[in-house]
Formats: C-alpha cells, sequence, structure tokens
C-alpha cells in the first residue's frame, strides 16, 4: 500500500481553508444516520465525541476509567500554546508553526504543523467559551507564559492545571451530549481489538471491565484518542493505566504505526527514589521561567552533595555550573525538552549528579525568590512546589528541587494523513496516539493544543468526507468479522488467564522498562539496541510461559487488563528497539551516539532520514515491514537547530 | 534495612456489589517511608500474586492527585491523615512502624462498591450531565478577550473548578451529602459570565438530580472542606444555596429542559 | 408537582425550612430571654406575673405564639426526616469512627435538638400549659400606691372560677389581680433535679445554637467574607453564650434562693 499522506497543495497557509472546502459533505439530516465510535476520552476523544455528537452524529464513546474526566490529559500542568500574540511580543501563526516544526527537528509534517498553529487560536476561544477559567492579568484579559523552545509568550494556562480545566472543560462538552442522548458514554470498558470488513473499521471488541463480558460495537467510523504509551519503559509521568493496547491492536489489523522510537524525555521530573516507585512526577517546564538549573563543576563537589557532607546552598556560586545558561546563552533555561534532557543525562553521566543516587542536577529558585520574593513565587507555582515537598520531604523554597529526566510523552503513534485517517479506512487516530504533529521532539504546551486541534476543529471536517464517501447505510453487528473478531479476544483472554507461572506481570513490565531505558532511551547505539532486541524476545517468550494472572474474566480483574496491557508494551518494544536501531541519525530526544558533531551536539542526517517510517505488521513474530513517508519541507529550510 | 516498617493491614475485601464483604487483615513488611500509599499496596499486592491469590483491587491511575480516580477511607479519615492531598499522594513516613492500618472504601447507598476498595461514583458524573456545562458548539464562539474578567473572580472560579471529583466530600460527610462537588461546578459556572446564561436552570437542574441519586443533606459540618484534597470550601455550597432559591422563588428560568439534537 | 411544593420537597428546600424555623427561634430566645430577666427583679414577682398575663391576653401575640408553635413542629418534624434521609444515604456505616476534624456540635446537632425538644416538652407542660389550662395555680393582688409607689402584694382567691384577671385604680391605688405564675417558678425551681434539667437543657441550647446559628446562615446562602465574622461573633457570643447563661442563671439563682 503507497502512503499518501494526502496533504492538500497550494501555499501553506491556504491548506487548510483550501481543503476543508473541497472535503465532501454530509448533509445535515443525514448525519443522524452514522453511528461513531470513540474510543478514549482525553482532550482528544472528548472533544471529538462532543463536537461530532454536536454535529448530529450518534457517537458510543469508550474510555477504561470510570469516569471520562480521569483520562490522562487531566495531569498536563504548564499550559496550551496558541498563536493569539496577545502580548504583542512578535507571534504569529507562522512563528508558532515555525518553532514547532523546528523544536520536532524537522521531523514532522509542514502541512499538519501549520494547521495545528492556525487552529490554535480557536482552541482559546472555544475553551474560555465553556468557562475554562485561564489565569488572568488584573485588567481582566488573559494572561500568557513562556515556554521552552519558544522566544515569545504564547503559553495560555490555569495555575499548574490546565490539562485538567482544559479536559474538565471537554468533558463539560462531552456531558452535555450525553444529556441530550446524542452520546453514549461506556465507562470502564477497555478496547480489546478492530473489527474490519473488506479492508473498512467498522466496529469494535470491548470488554466490560467490571463483569468480563466481551462485546461487539459497530458504527461507520472508529476513532482511536488512546493516547500515548510512555508506560512502555514501566517508570514514566504516564498514568498507571495508560496504555498502547487499542492502538497496538488497531496496528495488528493493519494500521501502520509510525516513528515508534520517537519518545519524550521530560527533563523536569521528581527523581526516582526507590526499586518500589511505580511511576515518575513531572515537575512543569514552566518552572524553567524562573528555576535555574545547574550542577556542581567538579565530581569532588558533586560526590560532597551526595553524601551529605555538604547542602546546596553552601556550594559557592563559582563552584556551580549552570550548564543550560552557560551552553545556550540565548534561550538558556528555556532550551526545548530534548536539549535540556540530554545536558542533564551528560552531567550525570559525567559523574557530578546530585541526590543520594546521584541520578539528578538541581533547578534552583533561590534567585527568583530573592528577585520576586517568596509570595511572588509561591502564587506562580505554589501547588508544583507543594507537591515536591510532598513527595520529596524537602522544601523547595529552602533547598534546590532535584529533577531528573523521565520519559513523558511519545511522539510516535498510529500512522494518520492529513485527514487524520490511518490507512485502514474509517479507522481514525487523534492526539497522542497518532504520530503526526510534533516530529521527533513535541515541545512543551502544544500536546494539548494537538488533542484538542483534531477533536474540536479538524474531525469534525475530515470525517464527513468519508462518511459522505461510504453512504449511510446501517452497520450492525450481524456480519460475521464481529463474531469472529469477538472469539479472537475471548481466546486472547483465556490464553491470559492460564498463565500460572511463578513471576507476576509487574516484574515482567519493570524489566522491559530498564531494557527500555537503558538502550532505547535518551542515548541509543546499534550495539545496544541489537542486545535490547535479544533481551526483549526472551521476555516476551518467558512471559508467555511464566506469568502470573490470577483470577477468571467474569470478575472486576486488574491482574488480567494489566497482563494484557504489559503483553502489547513488550511487543511494542521490540519495534520501538527496530525503528531505532533503523534510524541511524540523532534527532530530537532520540540521541544516536554514532550520529554528533564534533562539540557533541545531535546530528541529523536529513539526507537520509527525512522520513516517516511507518511500520505494518506483518504477522506474529514475523519483523515488520517499513514504509517511508518522504517529508517534504517547501518553507522552512532544514538546518542544525541551535539554540545558542 | 534500617528506617523500613512493618504494618498490619486490616482491608476490606468484597468480591461485588451483591457479595457481603469482610476484614481481611494482611502484614505489609519491609515499607519504606519513601512509598507512597499505594505503592505500599503494591508491595502487599504482589506478594499476594505470588501466593496466587486475587490482589486487592483499589481504583487509581494518575498517582499525582489529579485524576480523582484514587479513594480509600484511611484510619477513619477519606485520603487519609494528611490535609489537601489524595491516596496517591499520601506517602508511608506519615505511618510509624508496627501501626495497624484499617482501609474501607468509601460509603455511601449512591456509591455501591463495585470490587474491595473500589466503588461506583458514576453519581458524580449524571450529576455533571444534568448541568454542569455552558450550552456552546464548538466553533462560532466570541474571542477569548472580547470579555474581560476580573482576575479575583477568574481565582474564584478556579478555586471551584479545581474539584478532582473523587467523592473524598461524600465520604467525609456523616450525611454522605455531595453538596461540595455539586456546588462546586454550579459555583465555578455561576461566577463567569460564560456561566450566566444557564446560571439559574442548572443550579436546579444539577440539585434535582444530586437529590435523586440518594445523596444525604448538607449539615455545614465541614468534614468535606476538612477532607477536600483540593481544599474547596463550604462557600460553594452557599453560593449553591443562594441560586437555587433565588431560582426557585424569585426567577422564571426552569431546570434545563432539552428536546434533543437537532 | 407545583413549583413550590417541589422546592421544598427537595434536599435544600428542607433545609431552607430548617434555617428559617431555627433563626426565627433564635429571635424568639432574645425576646423570651428579655421578659423573663424581670424574675430577678425583687418584687415578689408583680412584674412577671404582669408580664405573664400580658403574654396570654394580647391578640397579636397569640398570633407569633401559635407561629412559634409551627415554627418547633416544622423544624422537629423537618429535623427527624433529614436525619432518616441522611442516615439512608449511608446504610452501610465505617468501621472506624471519622476522624475528619468537625465540631462536636455540628455532629451532634440531632442528639442536641432532641433534647431540646423533651425540654421544650416539661417546659411548656409546667409552665404554659399550666398557666393556661390547668387551674392549679393562685393569684395575687398587687396593690400599688400611686403617689408613693409603694406595693404590697396578697393572695387573692377569686369567688368565680373563671376568673383570669383583674386592673382597677381606686384612690390613686392600682389594684392588679393576676395568676401567680411566679409562685409556680419559685416552687418548681426548688428542686434540685429541676434545676439540673434545666442547666443540662440551656447547655444542649448553647451547642446547638454554636454550630445552628451560622449554619443557618451557610443554608440560605448568606455567605461573605465581610460579614462572616460578625455572624460567628453574635452566633458564639449572643447564642450560645449569653442566652443560655441568662436562661440557666435563672433556676441556679432561685434554687439558691429556696435555699434560705
Amino acid at each position: 500500500m503507497s502512503l499518501d499522506a494526502k496533504i492538500p497543495q497550494g501555499p501553506l497557509a491556504e491548506k487548510w481553508s483550501k481543503h476543508k472546502f473541497n472535503l465532501k459533505l454530509v448533509n445535515p439530516s443525514n448525519k443522524r444516520k452514522y453511528d461513531i465510535i470513540v474510543v478514549g476520552t482525553g482532550l482528544a476523544g472528548a472533544s471529538a465525541a462532543a463536537s461530532l455528537a454536536e454535529l448530529g452524529y450518534n457517537v458510543k464513546a469508550f474510555c477504561f476509567q470510570d469516569s471520562p474526566r480521569r483520562a490522562h490529559s487531566i495531569a498536563a500542568q504548564g499550559g496550551i500554546n496558541a498563536a493569539k500574540n496577545y502580548q504583542n511580543d512578535g507571534d504569529s501563526v507562522y512563528r508558532l508553526f515555525y518553532d514547532t516544526i523546528k523544536g520536532g527537528d524537522y521531523r514532522a509534517r509542514e502541512g499538519n504543523v501549520y494547521r495545528l498553529a492556525e487552529v490554535s487560536v480557536n482552541i482559546i476561544d472555544q475553551c474560555v467559551a465553556q468557562g475554562v477559567p485561564f489565569a488572568r492579568e488584573y485588567g481582566g484579559l488573559l494572561d500568557n507564559r513562556s515556554f521552552g523552545g519558544s522566544q515569545v509568550s504564547r503559553t495560555f494556562y490555569a495555575r499548574g492545571q490546565t490539562g485538567q480545566q482544559l479536559l474538565l472543560g471537554a468533558y463539560s462538552a462531552l456531558n452535555r451530549q450525553i444529556h441530550l442522548g446524542k452520546v453514549k458514554m461506556y465507562t470502564r470498558h477497555e478496547m480489546l481489538d478492530v473489527v474490519t470488513i473488506d479492508g473498512h473499521a467498522k466496529g469494535i471488541i470491548t470488554r466490560n471491565m467490571k463483569t468480563g463480558a466481551i462485546d461487539t460495537h459497530a458504527g461507520h467510523a472508529v476513532l482511536l484518542c488512546t493516547g500515548g504509551y510512555g508506560n512502555v519503559f514501566y517508570l514514566s509521568t504516564n498514568a498507571m493505566g495508560s496504555n498502547v493496547t487499542a492502538a497496538w491492536r488497531a496496528h495488528k489489523r493493519g494500521a501502520y504505526f509510525a516513528n515508534p522510537c520517537y519518545t519524550q524525555i521530560h527533563p523536569t521530573c521528581i527523581p526516582v527514589s526507590g526499586d518500589h516507585q511505580s511511576k515518575l512526577t513531572l515537575m512543569s517546564e514552566s518552572l524553567r521561567n524562573d528555576g535555574r538549573v545547574w550542577a556542581p563543576k567538579t565530581v569532588e563537589v558533586a560526590e560532597k552533595l551526595r553524601k551529605k557532607e555538604i547542602t546546596a546552598a553552601q556550594v559557592k556560586e563559582d563552584e556551580r555550573d549552570y550548564f543550560l545558561e552557560r551552553k545556550y546563552p540565548s534561550f538558556g533555561n528555556l532550551v526545548p525538552r530534548d536539549v535540556a534532557s540530554r545536558n542533564a543525562k551528560e552531567v550525570v553521566d559525567e559523574g557530578k549528579g546530585v541526590g543520594g543516587s546521584g541520578f539528578a542536577v538541581f533547578l534552583d529558585f533561590a534567585e527568583a525568590i530573592q528577585r520576586l520574593g517568596e509570595d511572588t513565587v509561591r502564587a506562580k507555582y505554589g501547588n508544583l512546589f507543594d507537591m515536591y515537598y510532598q513527595i520529596t520531604d524537602e522544601n523547595p523554597y529552602q533547598q534546590p528541587m532535584r529533577i531528573y529526566p523521565a520519559v513523558h510523552y511519545t511522539m510516535g503513534g498510529l500512522w494518520v494523513d492529513y485527514n487524520l485517517s490511518t490507512n485502514v479506512p474509517g479507522l481514525y487516530a487523534l492526539g497522542e496516539c497518532n504520530f503526526s504533529d510534533h516530529g521527533a521532539n513535541r515541545l512543551g504546551a502544544s500536546a494539548l493544543m494537538q488533542g484538542l486541534s483534531d477533536g474540536y476543529f479538524v474531525i469534525p471536517y475530515t470525517l464527513g468526507d468519508y462518511l459522505a464517501t461510504i453512504g449511510p447505510k446501517a452497520v450492525d453487528t450481524s456480519h460475521p468479522a464481529f463474531e469472529q473478531t469477538k472469539q479472537d479476544v475471548v481466546d486472547y483472554v483465556n490464553k491470559l488467564l492460564s498463565l500460572k507461572g511463578n513471576k507476576t506481570v509487574s516484574e515482567y513490565h519493570r524489566e522491559l522498562g530498564h531494557i527500555m531505558w537503558e538502550y532505547c532511551g535518551m542515548a541509543r547505539t546499534a550495539e545496544g539496541l541489537t542486545k535490547a532486541k535479544a533481551m526483549i524476545q526472551a521476555l516476551k517468550a518467558d512471559f508467555w510461559k511464566n506469568a502470573i494472572v490470577t483470577g477468571e474474566n467474569e470478575e472486576f480483574n486488574a491482574a488480567l487488563e494489566n497482563a494484557g496491557r504489559v503483553a502489547d508494551f513488550i511487543e511494542l518494544g521490540e519495534l520501538m528497539v527496530d525503528d531505532a536501531l533503523m534510524r541511524r541519525e540523532s534527532c530530537g530526544g532520540h540521541f544516536r551516539l554514532e550520529s554528533q558533531t564534533p562539540e557533541g551536539e545531535a546530528l541529523r542526517d536529513d539526507e537520509n532520514y527525512a522520513f516517516v517510517a511507518a511500520w505494518e505488521f506483518k504477522g506474529e513474530n514475523q519483523p515488520e515491514e517499513l514504509h517511508k513517508e518522504e517529508l517534504v519541507y517547501e518553507n522552512v529550510k532544514l538546518t542544525q537547530r541551535s539554540y545558542k | 534495612m534500617s528506617g523500613h516498617m512493618n504494618l498490619t493491614l486490616k482491608v476490606w475485601r468484597q468480591k461485588n456489589a451483591q457479595t457481603p464483604g469482610k476484614f481481611v487483615t494482611y502484614k505489609a513488611e519491609n515499607i519504606s517511608p519513601d512509598m507512597s500509599f499505594l505503592e505500599m499496596l503494591d508491595v502487599v499486592n504482589e506478594s499476594l500474586t505470588h501466593k496466587k491469590e486475587d490482589p486487592i483491587h483499589f481504583d487509581h491511575d494518575c498517582r499525582e492527585g489529579i485524576c480523582g480516580m484514587c479513594s480509600l477511607y484511611i484510619n477513619g479519615r477519606p485520603h487519609g491523615p494528611k490535609r489537601a492531598i489524595t491516596t496517591c499522594q499520601l506517602h508511608m513516613r506519615s505511618f510509624s512502624d508496627g501501626e495497624t492500618i484499617t482501609i474501607e472504601p468509601w460509603r455511601s447507598a449512591a456509591f455501591p462498591i463495585v470490587k474491595d476498595l473500589a466503588t461506583d461514583r458514576s453519581a458524580f458524573d449524571r450529576i455533571q450531565q444534568a448541568g454542569g456545562y455552558v450550552s456552546v458548539n464548538t466553533g462560532g464562539v466570541p474571542d477569548a478577550n472580547s470579555t474581560p474578567i476580573p482576575k479575583v473572580i477568574a481565582d474564584e472560579a478556579f478555586n471551584s473548578a479545581t474539584c478532582i471529583g473523587c467523592g473524598a466530600c461524600v465520604a467525609a460527610c456523616k450525611n454522605a451529602s455531595a453538596m461540595l462537588f455539586t456546588s462546586a461546578k454550579i459555583t465555578q459556572l455561576g461566577m463567569l459570565p460564560q456561566g450566566q446564561p444557564e446560571r439559574y436552570s442548572r443550579v436546579q437542574a444539577m440539585v434535582a438530580q444530586m437529590d435523586q441519586e440518594g445523596f444525604g443533606n448538607c449539615t455545614n459540618t465541614g468534614a468535606c472542606e476538612a477532607e477536600c484534597p483540593k481544599e474547596i470550601t463550604l462557600n460553594n455550597i452557599a453560593f449553591m444555596n443562594n441560586d437555587f432559591f433565588s431560582a426557585k422563588l424569585f426567577r422564571e428560568q426552569h431546570a434545563h429542559d432539552h428536546t434533543g439534537g437537532e | 408537582m407545583s413549583e413550590f411544593k417541589q422546592t421544598f420537597n427537595s434536599s435544600l428546600g428542607k433545609k431552607l425550612l430548617m434555617a428559617l424555623t431555627g433563626l426565627f427561634l433564635c429571635t424568639f430566645l432574645i425576646v423570651h430571654l428579655g421578659g423573663n430577666l424581670l424574675l430577678f427583679k425583687h418584687d415578689q414577682g408583680f412584674a412577671f406575673n404582669s408580664y405573664a398575663n400580658f403574654l396570654t391576653h394580647f391578640p397579636p401575640i397569640e398570633v407569633v405564639a401559635y407561629l412559634l408553635y409551627l415554627a418547633i413542629l416544622v423544624h422537629s418534624i423537618y429535623a427527624l426526616v433529614l436525619t432518616i434521609k441522611n442516615r439512608r444515604a449511608r446504610p452501610v456505616g465505617y468501621a472506624v469512627q471519622s476522624k475528619s476534624p468537625q465540631s462536636w456540635s455540628s455532629k451532634n446537632m440531632g442528639l442536641l435538638g432532641a433534647i431540646l425538644l423533651l425540654f421544650i416538652v416539661i417546659h411548656m407542660g409546667d409552665f404554659w400549659f399550666t398557666y393556661k389550662y390547668n387551674n392549679i395555680l393562685g393569684f395575687k393582688e398587687y396593690r400599688t400606691n400611686q403617689i408613693t409607689g409603694e406595693t404590697t402584694v396578697t393572695a387573692f382567691t377569686p369567688s368565680n372560677p373563671d376568673f383570669e384577671r383583674s386592673y382597677a385604680t381606686e384612690n390613686n391605688v392600682e389594684i392588679v389581680r393576676v395568676k401567680d405564675l411566679h409562685a409556680r417558678i419559685q416552687w418548681s425551681f426548688s428542686h434540685l433535679w429541676y434545676v439540673a434539667f434545666y442547666v443540662i437543657a440551656m447547655g444542649a441550647v448553647s451547642f446547638h445554637l454554636l454550630h445552628g446559628f451560622q449554619s443557618a446562615f451557610k443554608t440560605l446562602g448568606w455567605v461573605h467574607k465581610k460579614y462572616n465574622g460578625i455572624v460567628y461573633f453574635i452566633g458564639t457570643w449572643l447564642f450560645a453564650v449569653i442566652i443560655p447563661v441568662g436562661f440557666a442563671l435563672m433556676p441556679i439563682v432561685y434554687y439558691i434562693q429556696s435555699l434560705s
């Protein structure tokens, strides 16, 4: 199958508006004849479900949590970008587009990113109209702050809980449609497979997590809005339940998986405290507006800090290395996430890390507190400081925070075209679930923008085109494909339940995480990746022999749910390693030691790797086939990124 | 290992809503004070799994205090002994070695037990569905800066909007009342200009749904406010009361009466 | 269902009635205490008996009195209805008692209210009912010389069994003949157990109003940063201290007097 991204022709600024005009429309009275399935109710899912229902489609929405409001979009802290230029500081749609393309290390599509920047302004309007309480200035107008990778203030925020407020806005729009009967909501339902008929997605198979019932649901289109797969690393900032299962099962039914190795490592997370750790907590990137990142200049001083012989405050100014400010004077502490993370790792690798484990650098607010006063700092970041204090038992007003990079977001995901359609007609992927807009590195405050852009302002247009093409003929679950797919799921569940070995699923998950972090994390080598592939294959074989899955299907069974998710993570892990091995260049957060500049900076290889890697599943334990979508840059010049 | 704790847990176990439940005692050994409460339960569950026993079921997801999925009534308090945090943010350093910890699910007629410590809080969703929104469709809305909102109003609205829907207010209330939860959304939208057109229909619809779900009545005892992980105050309830009486006694608007889509 | 019926059947409507009746009863307490302060006057019950007589024979007061009985009834019945509903909202209780920070009085409004209801029944039976419908009270005759202002008191036995009161002036002497409730009070408050019961009941009033007064304001939605302090102050000092202490002093003082 050829990979046609369907990017409209014409000047960049006109692509989307022209495309919208060219898309087929569904007659208003016909809309109610279409059933749309939306899986996942985060920013992308909730906004899509609500917007489509408003248009008149019948929507069935699914989430595995007990309420659509729990989706992990809720945890996004810092903010959402929009090219409003309310600050009069030189922002524009083109600048947001340019920053995002550059921030993504020139591995995203121009057309998609421009559209994203274009609709970003509508998102803010929409959210404010819903009653989202964004931060405001004393004059009553909206406030902005700065985020990494840009030199303008374009990030809208609601204290450190922007994701929560945006999600609750989308959730309220969804609730309204549930009340109106246009959306039927299924909570505590996990999607376990996609049903395809004649190559088109026509429904899904779900498991009711409370009763174990395996059900079939038919629709004219299936929208996967199921988030990212950061939990393949076991420890990440994702929620415990975040998983790849929906996307992975779709992949196994034919949808290509694009750029799986593009993961974002967030620089400011609270360091790991021990083996018991179940997840990592992010400290918003906005902290880098006022916090200064540093490590001791010498290994000796670092050693003393690690042994707690001295405190951070006792380290003299000339013994400190504010390494981001030193190396990147124009962006300073606000370099993009990948750059900040890589530099922190480098410092730690040189033995200058701090904290008990040595796997941390400082994020220091002493200067900000002196300049602004503790009250101002508290007003800006109070909840983040409290959270840090709660977790570490250290008071960040008195001593610098310890931070270390952690897996936060996955830029890779299901391959989609400009219409957000996967290569399987009728199967769409929105938000973090798709690969589309962030290239090899996502800028801060762009994830919320993309999720809502896809859900509110893209899919309501592009989906209609497909629906108008296939026509409103009713779909139901009577086709044998539903029974067949359901049987596959039942067999799979039974296979999992038959595992009565001697190792818990969490133990496998932790092991997988170690492999991924060690060999497929911030720095990668061909040698390491080859080794990792063999380790993952062995882990997979062992899992299907020795894992323990307790309980039965006909009950609320977290062990069973987790087993299915980890089994999928193991398979995905192998694909990520394949993808990383293939991509013999450094780009974004992904640093190949074989590809660096003489100064040790990441070196991209545009000649050979300016493409999207879309992988096709070819059967169990078969190597996947690589399809390349060439990235064409008509507007921006590919340069080595510099934030110096 | 030094500094590690051994604890006795009395945990409510219940297979499903239909089966009666009981307390079962477990040992939690070698617990680091740096663990979160849920990580401590993870440790217990790992050992149960190794023994091929059914792990303790509890709801949890983000583990950073924002999704509202975790619950647990710990030693007589929702989300445990510390103020303004959720169970997932509670660390074992808040307990002492040798302590016995009793863990119960939220108790409310409106929150039936699903399994062990997990309850069904969909009543909260239904209250929101009854009117916890501004009826605007996607697109066609005015520019975000066209309506200035005084900072103090925006901040106050935010304080109400910060509710995570965990249900600790219901769990803490001696009457299992959901008024703090319901009033938080009513207050948020009632304060903002965007919420004004439906202000008085919203409050009636949401209160009616709240009553229908079988929650108790507020007696202004303040346990909800004390236990709310997001520190939402009783003033929200007063705001709701005020709007409700105003709507019922002095205004024309009725509860949301939607006739459906197109 | 009519709009009003629907309103008062809702949870908030019931709470509204509780708050309104509660506050009405609070205002009554002020008046009641004010009147009863006459008991501290050393005039062998002249002022108090006149006051009692006035209360029972002035028609507008009669109307208010019926409103008062209604308020007590509504307040008690709705309290019961709400309590039952609240119990049903948590059919399975917790094994560990709540350790959430909350005041003792706010948790025990039902218990306090029940004590108060019992008190009100006994109190009204002993004084109000006795006064109005029971013919066991004696009469007193107060003769006041309007020139000297001197008052003399004698017992008075009416010849007509239906006699209620009389008021006359002869030769600059004002003659007032009224039922002697004061004597009944003196007699009642000479019993230690009865005094103790009154004091306990006033304790209940104190705690009931400590929470109840400000709670009513919250229920009515009358909450504002600028006024909350005043409401708390009045609720605490006037209704939880001055009023109950004032009432409790009456039996105590009369008991001490009865000893001598």
